[in-house]
This record gives structure tokens, C-alpha cells and sequence, in this order.
């Protein structure tokens, strides 16, 4: 399972970086910084529920959970 | 004015008369293990196996989209192409159309673009030529399936990409002109035609534009048809280049990369460019003289560049006009030499933060600009410049 | 107790939920506006404010299912079942009543694309998510013109501080200055 932004809805809210700190940090505009650069990092399962409450969190539903 | 030049590399198969031989009809399967033997991949800048994005749609009754939205300011092929023999890219889409029973077949052609010869040339065809608008972006595959659905031509997100939903909704089939006016002539001539010219892993020949940031450098700047393959220093004296006043080669176009003077034997394969982060792209290939400063030549094309992103995605609209003004201040000599590591950190902020490969192909071009002129980057850094000072001992 | 203390009881509870249902979605319409902002509340995070919009407007919304059944059950109230859906057909003053079931309909609609926002989409979430701005000067209308408590003093004191509230936070919302989120930034177009 891996983390998918849409860019063209994102507008930096910032909620998903506050609730899964370990795969994403903000940039200087508030938009997310995912893990090691990569586009979509993979979710560990310990992880996954706190992955599910940041894709619910996003107020334009930018955040996604794909296989 | 684009001129079109002989072929003294001894290739006029696009840009010549169209043999004489009669168009066959392939079904879906004949089709693609043609196209597959051959080798053929996309001109249109991706270079993606052909075969392949046909086997993505076959059987779905797809829709058929030929690209000649010709969006890189640099190139002139998909103009003269569509000019000197646009039948061959009406065979080609009525060739992908009944073999894959597409449900439509368009052509969508760019601002830039003459349609007169094409309209003319599709007139008994089943093919749709659509005048589109748009600028740098405009050609990107989802962007320009936005346009013809008749919204916003800028690029979707890349979740479901157009092959499995594109034109009506309905799995789409986006193919550069050029590409198709390969497989019109591989469908006549054969595969083993095709690879008579060109390298095993790289086969066939494509168009490139040659052009100068100094009008006398490059004394036949136009498009020329060349074997891949060939050497860029081949390229270069066949358009009548004055090799000595190369500073750098920009390969690929504005998404690009530069090939250092030293490095002109390079062959024009995607291979052989690799190294240097570059491929052949959309085949540009424009020549910086020795007189026009690199920085500033990167600074105002990382300007555009940032100008002509959608605007849709935060990291391209705030990251790409930093990365360009940043460039442009490290362009005025005696710059300060934290605006290096500042280049270097807005190329990280931006790379694959987008829903295209906008942001992607900018840091790339700067990337290179970085690397390949970095003792001119050191120059300016003291407060030198020696393109300038070329240029005024010119004067 | 009698069924005139019952009837009391009724109308106490209609016109309290009432009250406090106002309070919630003016409160709702508030801490929207903050968290459209992107601004950090302390201790909060952004994820926390949005919370709290959504559990504002949801406890409006069960204070407003008790406010109308209340009413319903209670006679003096004299509500029909179709006052709850169709306006300005009620017997006790039907314009003001007529508010009142207007701002229910637009409850019901905005409460049910919110919740079933994963499914309609963005873009239609936030379409019907604008009618936020017609639903409070509704409520606000309806309270003031059909609550009996209207002209008494802690209920102007409401309603001034409604009114406040609201006013504030929409006009921070029309500045420039709203849209700038710490550091400077370029607005997107949002083109689809």
C-alpha cells in the first residue's frame, strides 16, 4: 500500500503531515514532503491506520491510499 | 524562416516522397509484432516502446490521438512534417485505427502548426484534425485529452492515465506525428527496412531541429532527418556549424540536457546520452556560441519554463519561478556563492512534486546547466565571465 | 406533572436546542473559516480544528433534530409535518417559520454531501459546502423573528455575539492577507 498525492488538488493544508509525520513533512509553502524523495512511498502496516485518518483528514481529498 | 535541409546524412524517408508502395491493412496482432520487430519507440520526447503503448489499448476500441501539438519552442519537425508529408501521418493513424477498431482518430495540432496540407491529405480518411491551443504543456498526453474532452488543457493527475481512461472517457492511444509517420513507412517498407538505418538498441532515424543562440554559428539552422546513431558532430557540420565557437549543446530541448564541446563525438542514441542525463528527446538540438553567457541563457529559459507551468500544483508554481530568479542572480557575476546551494535545494523541492514532469524536466536542465558549465559557474563566482567578455572584445 | 407541564417542558427544550444549535453553527461557520486559512490554533493542529468544525456542525445538527421534535410534539408549537420540510406554510407566524424550514433543507443537503463527501467528490463537496454562508443568516433570522426569547436581553446578547463572530471572520476572510500561509506563496489556479 503506498501514500498518492494529487497535486493538482493539494493546496497545503498540512493536515496529513500532521497526522503521519513519518512519511511526510511540509515544504516551504506547506506542501507535503514525501519520504526519501520518492513519489509514493509504501505504507509499513504499523502505519496504516494513522495513513487512513491523514487521507480522511485532507480537506480537497488530495490524499490517497493505492496498492 | 524553417528551413528544410537536404539530406547529406543520406536519409529522406520522412521528408522525402512517400514510396510507392500500396498502405496494408493490419489487424491489432500483425500490427504490433511489426512495430514491435522494428524497434520503433516515441518520438515525441518520452521514447517509450511503441509496440507497447499499442498493446496497452488493443481490443478496447480505443480512442486514437496523433500529437503534433509541437509545445517545445525549440522544434520546428511537427511544422514541417505536417507540411512536407502529412499523408504519412494520416497512415499512420488509419493504420493504428482499423487495426485497433478505434472508435475515433484525431490529430491534434499545435498553435505553430500549418493544418492546410494535413486537412487536405485527411479529407478521405476517417481522421479528425482538430486545431488546439496551449503553450509548453499543452502536449502532455493528459493535458492535451483535457483539451479535446473540452476542458482546461492542463495535465491530470497521473492516477488513471489515459490509456485506461482518455477521450470520452473511453482508453486513449497518444502518438507523436513523427512516430506515426514511422509506422507508415515500416507498414510499406518492413522492419528490417527500418533497422537498416540507425543502432540495434536504437533503430530507425528521427527529425531533429538545429538552431543558435548566435544566428552565424549554425550557418542551415532548420530540421534535417538523421540516422540515430549518428554523431552529433555529424549533425552540427551537416547544418554548418563552426565547431569552435560551440560552448555547450543543448540536446532534447527545453527538458533537456547540455553535451560539453569536448563530448561532440557523442552518437545520438538514447544510450550514449544517458550519461549525461540527456536523451533525443523531441529532437532539439541547440547550439550555444561562445558568446552568450550559459547562466543567462539558463536563467531566461528556466523563466519561461516557470511561466508556462499549468499552475495547478504548489511545487511547480512557487518552486519554478524561485529556481528561475535564483539562476538569473547567479547569472549577474560576482553572485553570491550560497545561490549555488540555493539552485541545488529548489532542484530537490521540486523533483517529482508535480501531476506532470514539468518540475522533472526544469531540474533537470538546470541540473545539467550546473554540472556541465560549472567552471562558469566558478567564474562568476569571482566576478568573471568570459562569454561576456568574448562578446565585448567583439564588439 | 401535568400535560401543561409537559407542553412547557417541550417548548423550553425547542427554544434551548434552538439557541445552542445557533451558537454551534455559528461557532461551525467560525472555526471553518480559521481552518480554510491553513493557520496553526495552538495545541490544536490543523487536523484538530478541522475536528472540531466537524463536531460543532454535527452537535448543531442533533441540537436541531431535538429543536424540531420538540416543536413537533409540543401543540403550541403548532407544527404539521410538512412545515419541517416545505416553507411559509405554518400557523405560528409562517415567515419566521418559514426561516426555520428553509435552514433545516439546507441543513439536511449540506450534512449529507458532507458526510458523503469521499463520494461526490470535491468539487461538489465544496459547491454545496458554500451554502454554509446562506444556512447561518437563516438560522440567525428564523431565531430572531420566531423565538418568543427575541427582544429579551441575554438573547440579544446572543445574537449580538453571533453576529460578531461571523462578521469578523468573513471580513478576515476577504482580506489578502488571509491566503498568505507562513512563508509567501504563489496561489495555485485550480484549473480542473
Amino acid at each position: 500500500m503506498r501514500v498518492h498525492v494529487d497535486w493538482t488538488r493539494c493546496d497545503g493544508h498540512g493536515a496529513c503531515a500532521e497526522l503521519l509525520p513519518e512519511l511526510l513533512t511540509t515544504d516551504d509553502w506547506g506542501f507535503p514532503i514525501l519520504t526519501g524523495g520518492q513519489r509514493e512511498p509504501d505504507v509499513p502496516a504499523a502505519l496504516e491506520r494513522h495513513a487512513r485518518r491523514a487521507v480522511k483528514a485532507c480537506p480537497v481529498q488530495a490524499l490517497r491510499l493505492v496498492d | 524562416m524553417t528551413q528544410l535541409l537536404q539530406a547529406p546524412l543520406g536519409t529522406n524517408r520522412l521528408l522525402g516522397a512517400a514510396p510507392d508502395l500500396p498502405l496494408p491493412h493490419l489487424e491489432a496482432g500483425g500490427l504490433i509484432a511489426l512495430v514491435e520487430q522494428a524497434g520503433l519507440t516515441g518520438r515525441g520526447g518520452a521514447g517509450f516502446p511503441t509496440a507497447r503503448k499499442l498493446a496497452s489499448v488493443a481490443g478496447k476500441a480505443p480512442g486514437i490521438v496523433g500529437n503534433a501539438m509541437e509545445g517545445e519552442p525549440l522544434s520546428s519537425k511537427d511544422a514541417v512534417l505536417l507540411s512536407r508529408s502529412p499523408g504519412l501521418v494520416v497512415d499512420g493513424l488509419s493504420l493504428i485505427g482499423s487495426a485497433l477498431g478505434a472508435r475515433r482518430v484525431l490529430l491534434a495540432v499545435g498553435p505553430g502548426v500549418p493544418t492546410g496540407p494535413v486537412r487536405q491529405a485527411a479529407v478521405n480518411s476517417r481522421v479528425d484534425v482538430l486545431a488546439l491551443t496551449g503553450g509548453f504543456v499543452a502536449g502532455q498526453e493528459s493535458a492535451l485529452v483535457n483539451q479535446i474532452n473540452g476542458r482546461s488543457g492542463v495535465p491530470s493527475d497521473g492516477l488513471v492515465p489515459v490509456f485506461r481512461r482518455g477521450v470520452d472517457a473511453h482508453p486513449t492511444l497518444v502518438v507523436n506525428a513523427e512516430t506515426l509517420a514511422q509506422l507508415a513507412l515500416i507498414a510499406r517498407c518492413g522492419a528490417d527496412w527500418f533497422r537498416r538505418l540507425g543502432t540495434p538498441a536504437d533503430p530507425g532515424t528521427f527529425l531533429v531541429s538545429i538552431s543558435a543562440s548566435r544566428p552565424a554559428t549554425v550557418a542551415h539552422p532548420g530540421v534535417l532527418e538523421v540516422p540515430r546513431g549518428t554523431p552529433l558532430r555529424a549533425v552540427l557540420t551537416a547544418a554548418g556549424t563552426d565547431l569552435d565557437r560551440v560552448a555547450g549543446v543543448l540536446v532534447g530541448g527545453y527538458h533537456g540536457a547540455w553535451v560539453p564541446p569536448s563530448e561532440i563525438d557523442t552518437l545520438l542514441t538514447t544510450a550514449d546520452l544517458a550519461r549525461f542525463d540527456a536523451g533525443p528527446g523531441a529532437g532539439v538540438i541547440h547550439v550555444l556560441d561562445r558568446g552568450n553567457c550559459p547562466l543567462e541563457m539558463s536563467g531566461s529559459v528556466a523563466a519561461y519554463l516557470a511561466g508556462q507551468s499549468a499552475r495547478q500544483c504548489g511545487p511547480c508554481v512557487n518552486g519554478l519561478p524561485r529556481m528561475a530568479q535564483t539562476l538569473q542572480r547567479l547569472a549577474v557575476p560576482g553572485a553570491s556563492p550560497g545561490l549555488v546551494a540555493e539552485v541545488v535545494r529548489l532542484r530537490g523541492l521540486v523533483h517529482s512534486r508535480g501531476a506532470c514532469s514539468h518540475p522533472d524536466g526544469t531540474a533537470r536542465f538546470v541540473a545539467s546547466t550546473m554540472r556541465v558549465f560549472a567552471d562558469h559557474v566558478e567564474d562568476h563566482l569571482r566576478g568573471d565571465c568570459d562569454a561576456r567578455a568574448r562578446r565585448l572584445d567583439q564588439v | 406533572m401535568t400535560l401543561s407541564d409537559l407542553d412547557d417542558a417541550l417548548w423550553a427544550l425547542g427554544r434551548g436546542t434552538g439557541v445552542v444549535a445557533l451558537l454551534m453553527f455559528t461557532t461551525t461557520l467560525v472555526l471553518g473559516i480559521v481552518s480554510r486559512s491553513g493557520r496553526q490554533v495552538a495545541g490544536l493542529g490543523r487536523f484538530g480544528l478541522a475536528e472540531l468544525h466537524r463536531t460543532a456542525a454535527l452537535t448543531g445538527v442533533g441540537l436541531v433534530a431535538v429543536h424540531v421534535t420538540s416543536l413537533f410534539l409540543d401543540p403550541y408549537a403548532q407544527l404539521k409535518l410538512v412545515d419541517l420540510a416545505v416553507p411559509f406554510l405554518g400557523s405560528y407566524r409562517p415567515l419566521f417559520l418559514g426561516f426555520g424550514t428553509l435552514a433545516v433543507d439546507l441543513l439536511l443537503v449540506i450534512t449529507a454531501v458532507s458526510l458523503l463527501r469521499n463520494r461526490v467528490g470535491p468539487r461538489v463537496f465544496k459547491a454545496v459546502h458554500w451554502l454554509t454562508y446562506v444556512l447561518w443568516p437563516v438560522a440567525l433570522v428564523h431565531a430572531l423573528g420566531n423565538g418568543t426569547d427575541a427582544g429579551s436581553l441575554w438573547m440579544d446578547a446572543v445574537a449580538v455575539f453571533c453576529c460578531g463572530a461571523v462578521l469578523a471572520a468573513v471580513s478576515w476572510r476577504l482580506l489578502p492577507s488571509y491566503a498568505e500561509r507562513g512563508r509567501t506563496r504563489v496561489a495555485r489556479v485550480v484549473a480542473r
